[in-house]
């Protein structure tokens, strides 16, 4: 028994944009059988994951908070992505940026200090973040190390220095001995937009990505760059796109925005550093980044339904007595249907069974 | 209709209507041929006629989608190599089926079916060799062999089945003339000894040295059946076109006048593991001529083209002058902007993105120039541009702004040539331009170069196409192991004398090169 | 027993789930398929095989749940890469990231069971040579088997036809399928066998290891067995080396971080990771690219039939 692919020679539009659909409907089913498996009811737990957190404003606050991170990292992984370069350590740059610029609200915590220094904030964010990504960048064009392995790695180093600092130096020393800093000045906190609301600024800055995303990518020689040097890098090479420089450029983007909504994200939401700052949001974001098909409106709407599965995930913890894990094997689960979906947007597949080909 | 063939008893191998289809494309439309024993027999078809489609159903690779194989009269399904193998059938593919990173010993051993150890791989390697005449070191790994050598294997590989059918897929587009000599030696050889041949070529001459009978595809149909040695050139050549293909124009005289390119002492290390260096190349190249470089594959042709165009950077600037301009150490984009224009061997990855559309395929070599302004990208200039490329070099496409993977070889090749010609480049290198293109588009790119030279722009072919070579160029030199002769007239070279260069046997008689 | 042979133990302990993880990374790779979903893979052999050691109160039964486990996970992955030609890269992180969810579900009615440890095996005569008979013959089965495996594993590659198709396979898969070897068949069982071997891999983790269950227990380990095998150029040998040497890197830091040295422990917890990095940089500035990669590797395969 074997499968057998056929080139599609003409791809409809409709399949395209279809497939990602087809992707999440298989996953829930997937998901739902899991559920069965573990003696709960599926239908309870749609209800729980899906339809709780669309019908109730509060979650769909929260929703618009945990797509923010989603959709600002995916955005950035989706200009690697297109150049083929496996930028797979969002999660460390994301971690970093918040470091940086947490740095300096912890430096002018107390003081007097005025309106430059969320601005500032968060220039350090992105630069944190970007000179992260960079080193992974740096390590592939200059030695020729593989990126994958090294940007996952230092997602780790990240965690750690992150968990040194809030244990050591920049601990709260009026904080009873947990391990987190001071609460963060007003003057360091990114407001919400609505007084009593829960959704601060970093959703302009995602909306601003993706529409500086979307003209970059579809309009500029730069975003053809990208989608060259994923297509075909000799031909990239011979249209004289540096590929060293595209590398370099691309993890400093995806490191930058990574790090923007790490900054924005313990500014914005947490108001102090802990030892995690994200559940995951750097791992998650490759799944919205490939959920989107690497467009930056369809990352904005894979970052809104991926945001609903964490949602969902949190209140089905405490409803239905689901781990949390349950959201992320989901998560795996809907890449893997995306990826395959996609083959079957590009090939015709049949299965044969021995023999039965001629 | 059938030749004079006198034997008894069924033909070895009998195709009765095999017909294979791609979607829309119908790649063999009830083909009919059939092979005595003993017999050498020609497939004859210019590129695209569906010769390589054919021979891989024959030998199991991929399946028709209608028709018969009889196998000495009996109706056979041949549903893998590995069964092919075991009817007694072998194959020498033109692109060989071989691991660069295994041994001699190891490739060969690979694809033999039944009990072996690698000692007795080598004792049957020897031996083989020593009947043949096919030298072979078992140990070596088969990247640092040449083409011939490499073919060797491949032929040992299936003699070592003792087959009774040898299919060899376009055998010489990659020897030497001396090396396609001593094969078509081997192959009278083999067939004394009672072994058919299936010989695939679009090279007549070759088919008349060796075949009685040729059986002749065009556009995935048998046309014809004949006796190459009783049909006259011409003949063959309008059966296998279908119409008759003009002799290239070159009407004005050749007039170089200002250097153009200049290449002094170059040297390059080799790009990858399995690469060739460039060893002290020397070339002048003037305006209003085509220079041609010939060679054997992999004797450093990528690696000058690559240098030339500045894909890769020499270590001196003055390495490469292009327009007085020594530009060793610039990109390719700078090239460009002093007007010279470049085509790689590889039409799909390299001169052009295969999933993207022609418009945007504009792009690659006109970015710097035309097409975008500030980094944005002028879409509408692009598809002007797209548009007039494919009405000026007759360029067919199946929709106004296709992908480029959707066009056949010659119609993309016309593409990419043409979207370097329409800038009017003061210098044109291209590499094989012609390769795998079917006859009307080859001659159409030929003229084109010629028309460019004769229009004042200096002109640089690469190519392992000799008779291609001596129709285009007005001076010749050939590149052996990245060493390059010095520059001759055309007029002045013999195909001997080319065959020795590419050897590498009139350099150690000749000694070192002057420029 | 002194601290020092004390050590050594734990060095051969803590190198052993890196070997058996990165020989079967090994294999899978060297038939061209790259699989990053070994991390995945190799929690869901933990959590499985934890599971199982626990339920039915049998080490062997647990190995056996988590090879399957394993195996079964890269099934999955098989399924995609191989039967749809999904992106590689994508579909391994995918299989990591569902195989940590996944796991942490299995595992979850685990945490705070215990396990026995698993008895050592001494190999009589040899284990009475001073110092090097208990470091070397007196350990569990596990270690043994890993060792083993490593010459099976180099024997296989080399010396027997199956092992030349394999690499041929990983080589250049167009000629392959040109010669009519499975091509597809043959990446079928090497990346059930990655699977399975990261499975072990994980189960020696939870059974004797660690002995209990905890989320997130593989702590990376899957990613640096995949490090091993491009730090080891594809060679068995090499890797048995590479992987002692990040064994022994993993277990000193640990001790250094009890002996508290003044050094942040967070600092010597992130000595693997560095060190990986760092193995990575000194790999390819000796030898330039990547050395010895299959040819064919993480390339989708479509035959043209």
């Amino acid at each position: 028994m074997r499968f057998e692919l056929t080139p599609r020679t003409t791809v409809s539009p409709v399949a395209r944009a279809l497939a990602p659909v087809a992707a999440f409907i298989v996953s829930f089913l997937i998901a739902g059988f899991v559920i069965w498996l573990m003696g709960r009811s599926p239908i309870a737990a749609f209800d729980v994951y899906v339809l709780q957190p669309l019908s109730d404003p509060w979650s769909l606050q929260e929703l618009l908070v945990k797509a923010t991170p989603l959709a600002l990292i995916a955005i950035g992984l989706s200009y690697c992505f297109r150049a083929s370069l496996w930028n797979i350590g969002a999660e460390g740059q994301y971690v970093m940026g918040a470091i940086l610029g947490s740095w300096l609200a912890l430096k002018t915590h107390g003081t007097e200090a005025g309106f430059w220094v969320l601005p500032l904030m968060l220039v350090l964010g992105i630069v944190g973040g970007a000179l992260y990504g960079l080193v992974p960048a740096f390590l592939k064009t200059r030695f020729g190390v593989n990126e994958i392995l090294t940007s996952l790695m230092l997602v780790y180093v990240a965690q750690l220095t992150l968990d040194y600092l809030v244990r050591g130096p920049w601990r709260d020393p009026k904080g009873f001995n947990f391990p987190q800093s001071v609460t963060f000045d007003p003057s360091a906190t990114l407001p919400p937009i609505l007084e009593s609301g829960r959704v601060h600024y970093g959703v302009f800055f995602a909306v601003i990505a993706v529409l500086v995303t979307a003209v970059i990518l579809g309009r500029t020689l730069f975003g053809y760059r990208l989608k060259l040097t994923g297509d075909a890098p000799r031909a990239a090479r011979f249209a004289g796109f540096n590929s060293r420089a595209t590398t370099m450029a691309v993890f400093a983007i995806s490191g930058g925005l990574a790090g923007l909504a790490g900054i924005s994200e313990v500014s914005g939401q947490i108001g102090q550093l802990q030892p995690s700052i994200s559940p995951g949001y750097g791992f998650t974001a490759i799944t919205v980044a490939f959920l989107g098909r690497l467009n930056p409106l369809g990352i904005l709407v894979a970052a809104l339904v991926v945001a609903l599965t964490f949602i969902g995930g949190e209140s089905a913890q405490i409803l239905l007595r689901l781990p949390l894990d349950l959201t992320q094997a989901f998560q795996g689960i809907l890449l893997l249907c995306v990826l395959a979906a996609d083959a079957l947007v590009s090939y015709r597949i049949r299965l044969v069974t021995r023999g039965g080909g001629k | 209709m059938k030749a004079d063939v006198s034997s008894s008893g069924p033909p070895l191998v009998e195709l009765k209507g095999i017909s294979k289809r791609y979607g829309d494309l119908l790649a063999n439309d009830g083909i009919d041929l059939s092979i005595e024993p003993g017999e050498i027999h020609a497939l004859l078809g210019e590129n695209g006629a569906g010769k390589s489609t054919l021979v891989k159903i024959l030998y199991g690779v991929i399946e028709p989608s209608a028709g018969e194989i009889r196998w000495e009269g009996r109706p056979v399904a041949i549903g893998s190599p590995v069964e092919a193998r075991a009817l007694g059938l072998g194959m020498v593919f033109q692109h060989f089926s071989l691991f660069d990173e295994l041994t001699v010993a190891e490739n060969i051993a690979v694809a033999l079916s039944g009990e072996w150890n690698l000692a007795t791989v080598r004792g049957k390697l020897g031996e083989i060799s020593r009947t043949y005449g096919l030298a072979l070191d078992a140990d070596r790994a088969v990247w640092t062999l040449s083409a011939g050598e490499r073919q060797r294997i491949e032929i040992v590989r299936c003699l070592l089945q003792n087959p009774r059918l040898l299919i060899l897929d376009e055998p010489t587009s990659v020897l030497t003339p001396q090396e396609a000599e001593h094969l078509f030696a081997t192959l009278d050889k083999l067939s004394a000894d009672g072994c058919s041949i299936l010989y695939i070529s679009h090279k007549l001459e070759e088919v008349r040295r060796l075949c009685r009978r040729a059986t002749i595809l065009r556009a995935g149909r048998v046309v014809g059946t004949i006796d190459p040695r009783a049909s006259t050139a011409r003949e063959i050549a309008a059966l296998m076109v279908g119409s008759e293909v003009g002799e290239i124009r070159t009407d004005a005289p050749h007039v170089p006048h200002g250097e153009i390119l200049r290449v002094d002492h170059l040297d390059m290390p080799p790009a990858g593991l399995h690469g060739q260096a460039l060893k002290d190349v020397n070339l002048v190249v003037r305006a209003g001529e085509v220079v041609g470089i010939a060679g054997v594959a992999g004797n450093g042709q990528s690696e000058l083209f690559a240098a030339l165009s500045g894909e890769r950077l020499a270590e001196r600037a003055d390495a490469i002058t292009i327009a007085g301009r020594a530009c060793g150490t610039t990109g390719i984009d700078a090239r460009r902007r002093l007007a010279a224009a470049f085509v790689p061997e590889e039409r799909l990855g390299h001169a052009a993105a295969p999933t993207h559309r022609l418009s945007e395929n504009t792009l690659i070599s006109h970015a710097a120039t035309e097409v975008s302004r500030s980094g944005f990208i002028l879409l509408s200039a692009a598809k002007r541009l797209a548009r007039t490329i494919i009405k000026s070099f007759d360029v067919r496409t199946p929709e106004g702004d296709p992908q480029a993977r959707k066009l056949s070889g010659g119609n993309l090749q016309k593409f990419v040539i043409g979207r370097e010609i329409i800038r009017k480049p003061k210098l044109l290198v291209v590499d094989q331009p012609t390769w795998g293109v079917d006859a009307g588009a080859a001659r159409l790119i030929r003229q084109a170069l010629v028309d460019l030279a004769r229009d004042g722009s200096a002109v640089v072919v690469v190519s392992q196409d000799l008779d291609e070579l001596f129709e285009v160029a007005d001076q010749m030199a050939v590149i052996h192991q990245g060493s390059l002769s010095p520059l001759k007239p055309i007029g002045e070279w013999t195909k001997e004398a080319v065959g020795l260069e590419m050897l590498g046997v009139a350099q150690a008689q000749g000694g070192a090169h002057a420029v | 027993m002194t601290t020092f042979e004390a050590i050594l133990l734990t060095i051969v302990t803590a190198s052993t789930p890196l070997l058996i993880a990165a020989l079967g990374e090994l294999v899978t790779e060297r038939s061209g398929v790259l699989n990053l979903g070994v991390e995945g893979m190799m929690a869901m052999g933990a959590a499985c095989s934890f599971a199982a050691a626990v339920t039915f109160d049998s080490t062997l039964i647990g190995v056996m749940a988590g090879m399957m486990a394993g195996a079964l996970m890269a099934a999955l992955f098989a399924l995609v890469v191989l039967g749809f030609a999904a992106n590689q890269v994508g579909s391994g992180l995918a299989l990591t990231i569902f195989g940590l969810g996944l796991s942490g579900l299995i595992g979850a009615p685990f945490v705070g069971a215990r396990r026995d440890p698993v008895p050592p095996v001494d190999i009589p005569g040899l284990s009475d040579i001073p110092f090097i008979g208990r470091l070397f013959f007196e350990q569990d089965l596990f270690v043994y088997s890993s060792v083993a495996l490593t010459i099976l594993i180099a024997l296989y590659l080399t010396r027997t036809r199956s092992g030349l198709t394999l690499r041929s396979i990983g080589e250049n898969h167009t000629s392959a399928n040109a010669l009519g070897l499975p091509v597809l068949r043959v990446r079928f069982v090497a990346i059930l066998f990655g699977g399975a071997c990261a499975g072990l891999a994980g189960a020696y983790l939870a059974l004797v290891y660690t002995r209990f269950w905890s989320p997130g227990m593989t702590a990376g380990r899957g990613w640096i067995a995949l490090a091993l095998v491009v730090f080891a150029a594809w060679r068995p040998g090499w890797l048995l080396i590479g992987a002692y040497i990040f064994g022994a890197a993993t277990v000193l830091q640990l001790h250094a971080q009890a002996a508290q040295f003044g050094v942040p422990s967070q600092v010597l917890s992130a000595v693997p990771y560095l060190a990986t990095i760092l193995a990575l940089l000194l790999l390819s500035l000796r030898h330039g690219r990547a050395v010895g990669a299959p040819g064919s590797l993480g390339a989708p395969f479509v035959p043209d039939r």
